[in-house]
């Protein structure tokens, strides 16, 4: 059926998958760690030092920043550019804007980590950074879209792979939410005051911030699931037809979710309901996805028995049905009720984020660092083991903290005695939460720690001698 | 046209679209070429670990 003169690996623009993958683990370690700090404060006040640019609320954003759109998107970045070249057997399209989009990414995630801790802030969520960030961020992301989609133009395959949808659909989601949700008038260079208002501006922010987690966060990460799943499994997707209509099913809904973060707000009762049964909807096509991933390994299950890396994967796909039944629950107005400001809120994107996002990442990095720098493996597949468990631990540490403590919280803001008063004042209901702060301390900790193992088998498996790193089959055969 | 019809029309517009799709992934005379594009992610590897792959999957 294909072409057998194909280019092979040597062909492909490899640099700068390598860049973007070793970044990743970086910024990674960069934004745990500010997260692990700022989860400490909550529990000790005083480690901010009486310092401004080290208060939580300043390195709140850093933190979500850094996970992100440093160490996600750089992830994103990584896999996209290996994916589009392998699945359309082309060379990456403009390896010079490529190689910009590299470098312009990186000068970016250093002015947020510069102007975010000096306080200086737009003030939106997951958008906080100030306009001319803004703008170089748009000019790096039209030159990803030109890099990516120009590739696709050139393939030599007839059909456009699944994994370069999702992708190609984070990418022109991406540009337009950010374009929209920045629009802003600038005062000076390090001020501006949003174009919207109100009620408008929160609809504005929220169409905006669920997108991004549902474009960014989902349709990208989706994309390497596709890719990397039957890769590492060794066998093609469960079913090809299903990830069609998954695709379509996921875009054409996501988009109207949005108002979920604004029930009982000003925000008109028809948009909230709206939001409300299309976030339910959108759970049909979140888990046809999820059992797509999750049966590509049917007839395979012995394989996670030996293969850590395919565990990281089958794992984050188990996070990601959780999140994704968890999310349309929570959007139900009365249960929001109770789950809304509360951890539970908290929690629900870390089960999405830890379990999902970063575990596919590693996952999919596990599998794709040994192929660019020309070795079998990584240089030790115990270490990957217990990267898999302390990322497994730790993100259930977090996540069941977090629950409880939201719930308690929930109910304890509601409680109203019979007269009508409240029965627990806002510090009585912090205190109760202080013992699951630092159970959430540790699952971070815990985390953290495997990112840092990671670290240590890159560096090993980058600085490995030729031949030295043979492939697990192909050593047992020897 | 009041809204209320406007909404009625974009309703059985998305499904029949919806349902358009779906028949158009299902359809049989389009096996072959998905199951094709399914192997995309295997048809550019080396030829050894090709045979490798599809000797681990019995």
């Amino acid at each position: 059926m294909m072409n057998h003169s194909q280019p092979q690996g040597a062909d492909y623009n490899y640099t700068i998958v390598r860049q973007f993958a070793l970044t990743t683990v970086l910024w990674g370690i960069v934004g745990m760690s500010v997260g692990v700090l700022i989860a400490a404060q909550l529990i000790w006040p005083q480690l901010n030092f009486e310092t401004s640019w080290l208060t939580y609320s300043r390195l709140r954003p850093l933190h979500t920043n850094a996970v992100i759109f440093a160490f996600g998107t750089s992830a994103l970045f990584a896999t996209s550019y290996y994916i589009v070249q392998r699945t359309c057997q082309t060379r990456l399209f403009a390896p010079k804007l490529a190689a910009f989009t590299f470098w312009g990414w990186q000068a970016i995630i250093l002015s947020a980590a510069i102007s975010l801790p000096l306080g200086i802030t737009s003030g939106k969520e997951y958008a906080e950074l100030e306009w001319p960030i803004d703008i170089a961020i748009t000019v790096v992301w039209v030159s990803y879209a030109v890099v990516f989609f120009g590739t696709i133009v050139k393939r030599t395959t007839s059909h456009i792979y699944v994994a370069n949808w999702f992708f190609g659909a984070f990418i022109i989601t991406v540009a337009v939410l950010h374009i929209v949700n920045s629009m802003a008038v600038p005062l000076t260079m390090t001020k501006s005051y949003s174009l919207y208002s109100g009620a408008v501006d929160a609809m504005v922010q929220w169409w905006y911030g669920h997108n991004a987690v549902g474009f960014l966060l989902t349709a990208g990460f989706l994309g390497m699931m596709y890719y990397f799943v039957p890769k590492q499994a060794g066998r093609p997707v469960y079913s090809y037809r299903l990830s069609i209509v998954h695709f379509w099913a996921l875009v054409a809904l996501y988009i109207w979710a949005g108002p979920h973060h604004l029930h009982y707000t000003a925000l008109p009762d028809w948009t909230q309901s709206l939001g409300m049964v299309m976030s339910l909807i959108l759970f049909a096509p979140s888990w046809g996805g999820m059992i797509n991933g999750i049966m590509t390994l049917s007839g395979a299950w012995h394989k996670l028995r030996t293969d850590p890396i395919l565990r990281f994967l089958v794992v984050s796909l188990s996070f990601y049905g959780m999140s994704t039944f968890e999310g349309p629950m929570m959007a139900i107005k009365t249960v929001n009720a109770l789950s809304h400001y509360t951890d539970w809120t908290v929690g629900h994107v870390h089960s999405g984020a830890l379990g999902w996002v970063a575990m596919v990442s590693i996952g999919s990095l596990y599998h794709l660092i040994p192929v660019l720098f020309g070795h079998g493996r990584m240089y030790s597949t115990n270490l990957i083991n217990v990267h898999f468990w302390l990322a497994t631990i730790g993100t259930v540490l977090y996540i069941v903290s977090m629950w409880i403590s939201g719930v308690m919280q929930g109910l304890m803001w509601r409680a109203v005695n019979s007269d009508g008063t409240l029965t627990y004042s806002f510090v009585e209901s912090l205190e109760a939460s202080y013992p699951f702060y630092f159970v959430r301390f540790l699952g971070g900790v815990f985390f953290l720690a495997g990112m840092f193992i990671m670290a240590y088998n890159v560096l090993r498996t980058v600085k490995a001698p030729k031949d030295s790193l043979p492939a697990i089959a192909e050593a047992k055969a020897a | 046209m009041d809204y209320g019809t406007l909404r009625g029309i974009i309703t059985i517009v998305v499904m029949v679209t919806f349902i358009g799709i779906f028949a158009w992934a299902y359809s049989s005379s389009r096996k072959q070429q998905f199951d094709d594009a399914a192997n995309l992610v295997f048809s550019d590897d080396e030829q050894n670990s090709v045979s490798k792959d599809s000797g681990e999957q019995k």
